[in-house]
């Protein structure tokens, strides 16, 4: 059972190297702000696979584990954007064998009649097959106040090819914390296949106000000194408003500011009262931030 | 009398691996895979049962390889035989066919005459398999 002696000791830093694990867990971090405990436990998978490697060029035999993930949180935290990046991520450290992800949503695997939901799971399945099947909104499939639902039947054949497929397919669902709870309670068998449970916490006042700037940067916008402190201001009013939706509210918030800053370089233009240049273009001041509702107590 | 229809067919049976091995090739290039079944061997029998629809945009063999245990399973006594379909402008044909599963007794062809006019002899073969009720 034990490797003998005289087998060469397994580096472990030159796997990590040749994998290009270093690589994809810098990427990670520059590309996504937070998020801290899905960094981690894509820190441990990439680990897993080091360790794995390395027990087989010694010939211990690996199974392939289980990679079913739930990623559950409040709206606009990343669930989806994650899931998009999962599957080229597990395609590098070489956990699936192609990297394209099937994103469907319950619409695309339950059928309209009898006889309807088998040939379609299979057909979303079969598509998927060697990559990442992303379910969003996973909660929908089961519903149990009408039994002429076929979700049931989906989820049934679900079940039984995340199980006998392992080696072939990761099932990544995704949906918000109490309705994914509901329907694991509901559904045992599938809470026990899904190995890795990531909670998406929400986002930070200072989290939020650097995906401000990220996503500016990306948009050839830059917010001036003023308007990064108002942003700075407009964030936890905002927070306490209604239906806060994290990255998305922050996101909307700023293709507000966007408009109120087109109309105000076109007021300036129509009238000659300034001269318009690059900068003018792509800077945003604080005025298209302060004049939202939200710092005179509305929404 | 084993029958030498498509590719391979005068190597041994291939096995699963193998069978993946070609079906990966067919994807890489591009190609649209099926799965087709027939209890009739002869030659001139073109049109095999389709298992399934043809699979166009499926980007493993995984899926072919679970149709393929599927069609197995419900026809354990049939040829069964996989092609694959290049959608090429100019091509539109089917540029790979394999069978990769055969009846345990394949019983052969008999030779049919038919006697007409003047005692001339029509030839045809018919396969002994089709006997079966």
């Amino acid at each position: 059972m034990n490797a003998p002696l005289s087998e060469p000791v397994p580096n472990l830093k030159n796997i990590f190297d040749e994998a290009g694990v270093g690589e994809v867990l810098n990427e990670l971090d520059e590309e996504l702000i937070g998020l801290k405990p899905v960094k981690q436990r894509i820190r441990e998978i990439a680990a897993y696979l080091v360790v794995s490697k390395a027990r087989m060029n010694i010939g211990l035999e690996t199974e392939q584990p289980s990679l079913h993930m739930c990623f559950t949180g409040n709206p606009g935290t990343g669930k989806t954007t994650v899931a998009m990046k999962m599957a080229s991520l597990l395609y590098r450290l070489g956990y699936v064998r192609k990297d394209h992800v099937i994103s469907v949503t319950r619409d695309d695997l339950v059928g309209q009649y009898i006889g309807h939901t088998a040939p379609k799971t299979k057909e979303v399945l079969k598509k998927a097959m060697g990559g990442v099947l992303f379910i969003d909104e996973a909660y929908y499939l089961y519903r149990p106040e009408n039994e002429r639902d076929y979700g049931q039947e989906a989820i049934e054949i679900l079940l039984q090819v995340m199980e006998n497929h392992r080696d072939d397919l990761v099932v990544i669902l995704a949906g918000y914390k109490d309705r994914m709870d509901t329907f694991f309670r509901s559904n045992p068998g599938m809470r026990s296949r899904v190995a890795h449970h990531v909670e998406f916490p929400d986002y930070g006042d200072d989290e939020l106000l650097e995906i401000v700037q990220r996503i500016c940067g990306r948009q050839n916008y830059t917010l001036d000194d003023c308007a990064t402190e108002a942003f700075r201001e407009y964030i936890p009013l905002r927070r306490e408003q209604p239906h806060f939706a994290n990255a998305r509210s922050i996101r909307n918030a700023l293709d507000r500011a966007r408009l109120r800053q087109a109309n105000r370089v076109f007021e300036q233009a129509m009238s000659g009262e300034a001269e318009i240049d690059a900068t003018a273009l792509t800077t945003i001041t604080a005025a298209d931030i302060r004049s939202s509702r939200i710092f005179t107590g509305g929404v | 009398m084993r029958v030498t229809q498509g590719q391979f067919s005068f190597l041994p049976d291939l096995t699963d691996d193998e069978i993946r091995k070609q079906v990966n090739y067919a994807i890489d290039q591009g190609w649209a895979l099926s799965v087709e079944h027939t209890e009739d061997p002869h030659p001139r029998n073109t049109y095999w049962h389709m298992w399934g629809n043809p699979m166009f945009g499926i980007r493993d063999a995984a899926a072919v390889m679970m149709e393929l245990d599927g069609c197995r399973k419900a026809n354990a006594d049939d040829y069964i035989r996989i092609n694959a379909f290049d959608n090429t402008r100019g091509v539109e044909s089917i540029v790979m066919s394999f069978i990769v599963q055969r009846p345990a007794h394949e019983p052969g062809f008999r030779l049919q005459r038919q006697e007409g006019e003047g005692r001339m002899l029509k030839y045809s073969t018919s396969g002994y398999s089709m006997d079966r009720a």
